[in-house]
């Protein structure tokens, strides 16, 4: 009795290894995604990318003949869980390489595990603190809150302004941009004349408005997620401000032009590409990427985000890297990574090196001002 | 500064009457039934987004308002008969358990159906603000604070004048009593629920304009409803609307004269207070002179 169930057990184990032999391993990717909660907007376009080019990878015969395995977990935006999902990945799923950490906060929560256990990681997320300083494992693909702000201050300059009041909430997102923003102030010869906040669920921001029309500015930054830099920008109209609005990247969704409505007319903001797609010039390397992507996310998904776009520039980076490291030795494909050039992603340009684990630089962000309705580079 | 003062006011009874409507919900079920309803917050974002998607069928703005309200009151009687009416054997914090749950999966479904993102309605009368000396006010200021104040009249009306509210004010003082009447206390409770499920949805419609909604947009509201319900006294309708009023007008001006940081804080502080030196509420002995 004993002996034929340590049959059983060897007959299993031989038809594992044959099936492993005949058909190779497929190479796992972990993904921890914000896909509900707060940051639901980012997430859920990430994840949907991931899963649509995944599919089809695998449909033209996988990398190197093997097919990719996209394991997913959703944090719903919250780090501890993040962290568990992270080392579940890692210990259980025994996966080979991770693209997630949707919000800043996510990503920096689990880096180090990440670190320790030496797993190649592509994060989502914006904040510069992440590559910064670099991290050995640690990689990602959206461009950082200190771009953002640069470009937005280089406008300001053009336009001859430098007395600046600075709205921001209470997320990971906005207090990374608003560090960014007072660091990167003084450079470039601004004055903060007013610094308020909100809380990210608020309803009405007219009272911080308020304060910031009798502080002498010149223009307005607001730096935010979601529905608030929305109403911010609702309120601003509402009290009459005409001050110019500066807004950042996380907005740069249909979602915030249509709630916003009229009062999003001359807002401007520093945006990935994407969602200028066909109004960049032919000769643009990125515009047949761009609009490939986006066809292709369109046709299935609906309208596109720029969001999305960061998990395509991830997920490919990884499977060139994948590709030339000629198996999933994660040491191998850290390496490949960290060697990727002249990648043309969505994002812009990438140029990875040991000393910049992102490989972006500011052009990859386009100045947009909302007018009519629509985005318009105003560059 | 008198001009910030003035903004600050405006701004604070406008969300204030917000809190106020959502309260009185609190108040209405907590009267019935001596039950938190802790799904008060998604009847507000029910009425919102049925509104919303009403509209987007191509309904016009009233009529989309009124078919949401009546849709938002009867889930809130389906709510009343088919979780908390087979419950009614058991202790109340059983029923408030429920009620959790209810708030949960109400919005589980509102994801469902509507997804993850936000929503606006327009405007009732446009978006042009009105100045008010140098203070500005939008139009759909003036609907969520005229509509509140009728609102808030005609509760007071039911209650004091007719026959049904009196009855549905006896059940909340006493319901074996009540049931030795005559009343019928299964159908007053539904009357309760359909009525707070039509005031939350009202309060929903009316903010949309205003603060957009989403699924998840009801719990923080319902949360600061529960607030102003407290702090006038739970089960005194007109205190939670005072409540309601005070805590917005407390935010407002704790954001702007202190630091917005700390504007929720500020509320949250005020209801601790409140139930520290008043537990009743700063309303909520009247309710006992009453009786």
């Amino acid at each position: 009795m004993k002996n034929s169930k340590w049959n059983n057990v060897l007959a299993f184990t031989l038809f594992l290894v044959g099936t492993s032999i005949a058909q190779a391993d497929p190479i796992k990717i972990g993904a921890f995604l914000a896909v509900t909660g707060p940051a639901s907007f980012l997430g859920d376009p990430e994840l949907k990318t991931l899963q649509m080019y995944v599919d089809e990878i695998n449909a033209k015969g996988g990398v190197k003949g093997r097919k990719l395995e996209l394991i997913h977990y959703d944090t719903g935006g919250n780090a501890k869980e993040a962290v568990g999902f992270v080392k579940r990945l890692i210990k259980s799923d025994n996966v080979d390489l991770l693209i997630g950490g949707t919000t800043t906060g996510d990503t920096m929560a689990v880096v180090t595990d990440v670190e320790k256990e030496g797993v190649p990681f592509i994060s989502l997320a914006g904040g510069v603190e992440i590559i910064e300083p670099v991290k050995k494992w640690v990689f990602k693909t959206p461009h950082t809150d200190r771009m953002a702000a640069a470009k937005i201050f280089a406008d300001l300059r053009k336009r001859g302004l430098s007395k600046i009041a600075l709205i921001t909430g209470d997320g990971g997102f906005d207090k990374s941009g608003r560090a960014q923003i007072l660091k990167l102030a003084p450079e470039y010869g601004m004055t903060l004349v007013a610094d308020e906040s909100y809380g990210n669920k608020d309803t009405d921001m007219t009272v911080q408005l308020t304060k910031i029309r009798g502080s002498g500015a010149e223009a307005i930054i607001n730096f935010g997620l979601g529905q608030a830099p929305a109403i911010v920008t609702k309120n601003l109209k509402q009290l009459g401000i005409a001050l110019p609005l500066y807004q950042s990247h996380g907005v740069a969704s249909k979602t915030f032009i249509d709630l916003a409505g009229e009062a999003a007319e001359g807002v401007r903001l520093p945006a990935a590409a994407l969602v200028v797609a066909e109004q960049l010039p032919d000769t643009d390397p990125q515009k047949p990427i761009l609009l490939a992507y986006k066809n292709q996310y369109e046709t299935k998904h609906g309208p596109i985000s720029a969001f999305g776009g960061h998990a395509y520039d991830g997920l490919m980076i990884a499977v060139s890297a994948i590709e030339r490291a000629g198996g999933n030795d994660k040491a191998k494909i850290r390496d490949e990574i960290e060697k990727t050039k002249g990648f043309i992603g969505t994002s812009g340009v990438f140029n990875l090196s040991p000393e910049d684990h992102l490989g972006l630089n500011v052009d990859a962000f386009k100045l947009v001002e909302i007018r009519d309705g629509h985005w318009k580079i105003i560059e | 500064m008198l001009d910030l003062l003035f903004q600050l006011l405006v701004t604070g009874i406008t969300v204030g009457s917000l809190y106020a409507l959502i309260g009185l919900g609190f108040a209405l079920i907590y009267n019935a039934s001596d039950v938190v309803n802790f799904a008060q917050g998604e009847f507000v974002m029910l009425g919102a987004m049925t509104a919303i998607a009403l509209l987007k069928f191509g309904l016009p703005l009233p009529l989309a308002a009124l078919l949401a309200t009546l849709a938002t009151v009867a889930i809130g009687l389906l709510l009343e008969r088919f979780a908390i009416e087979p419950a009614a054997s058991t202790s109340v914090v059983t029923t408030i358990i429920i009620t959790i749950g209810a708030a949960i999966f109400l919005r589980g479904a509102a994801l469902l159906l509507w997804g993850k993102d936000f929503h606006a309605l327009p405007a009732f009368s446009g978006d042009t603000p009105l100045k008010l000396g140098s203070a500005t006010l939008l139009p759909q200021s003036l609907w969520v604070l005229g509509v509140t104040a009728l609102l808030v009249m005609m509760v007071r009306i039911f209650f004091d004048h007719t026959l049904l509210g009196k009855a549905l004010l006896a059940c909340s003082f006493n319901r074996v009593a009540a049931q030795a009447v005559g009343i019928n206390v299964k159908i007053m409770l539904g009357l309760a629920y359909g009525l707070s499920a039509g005031l939350g949805a009202i309060a929903g419609i009316l903010i949309a304009p205003i603060t957009f909604s989403s699924y998840e947009a009801g719990a923080m509201l319902g949360l600061k409803g529960f607030s102003a319900a407290i702090v006038g006294g739970i089960g005194n309708p007109m205190g939670a609307v005072a409540g309601g009023v005070l805590l917005g007008v407390l935010e407002s001006l704790g954001a702007g004269l202190i630091s917005s940081g700390y504007k929720d804080a500020i509320a949250f502080v005020f209801v601790l207070m409140v139930l520290f030196f008043e537990p009743t509420g700063l309303f909520g002995h009247k309710v006992t002179e009453r009786v």
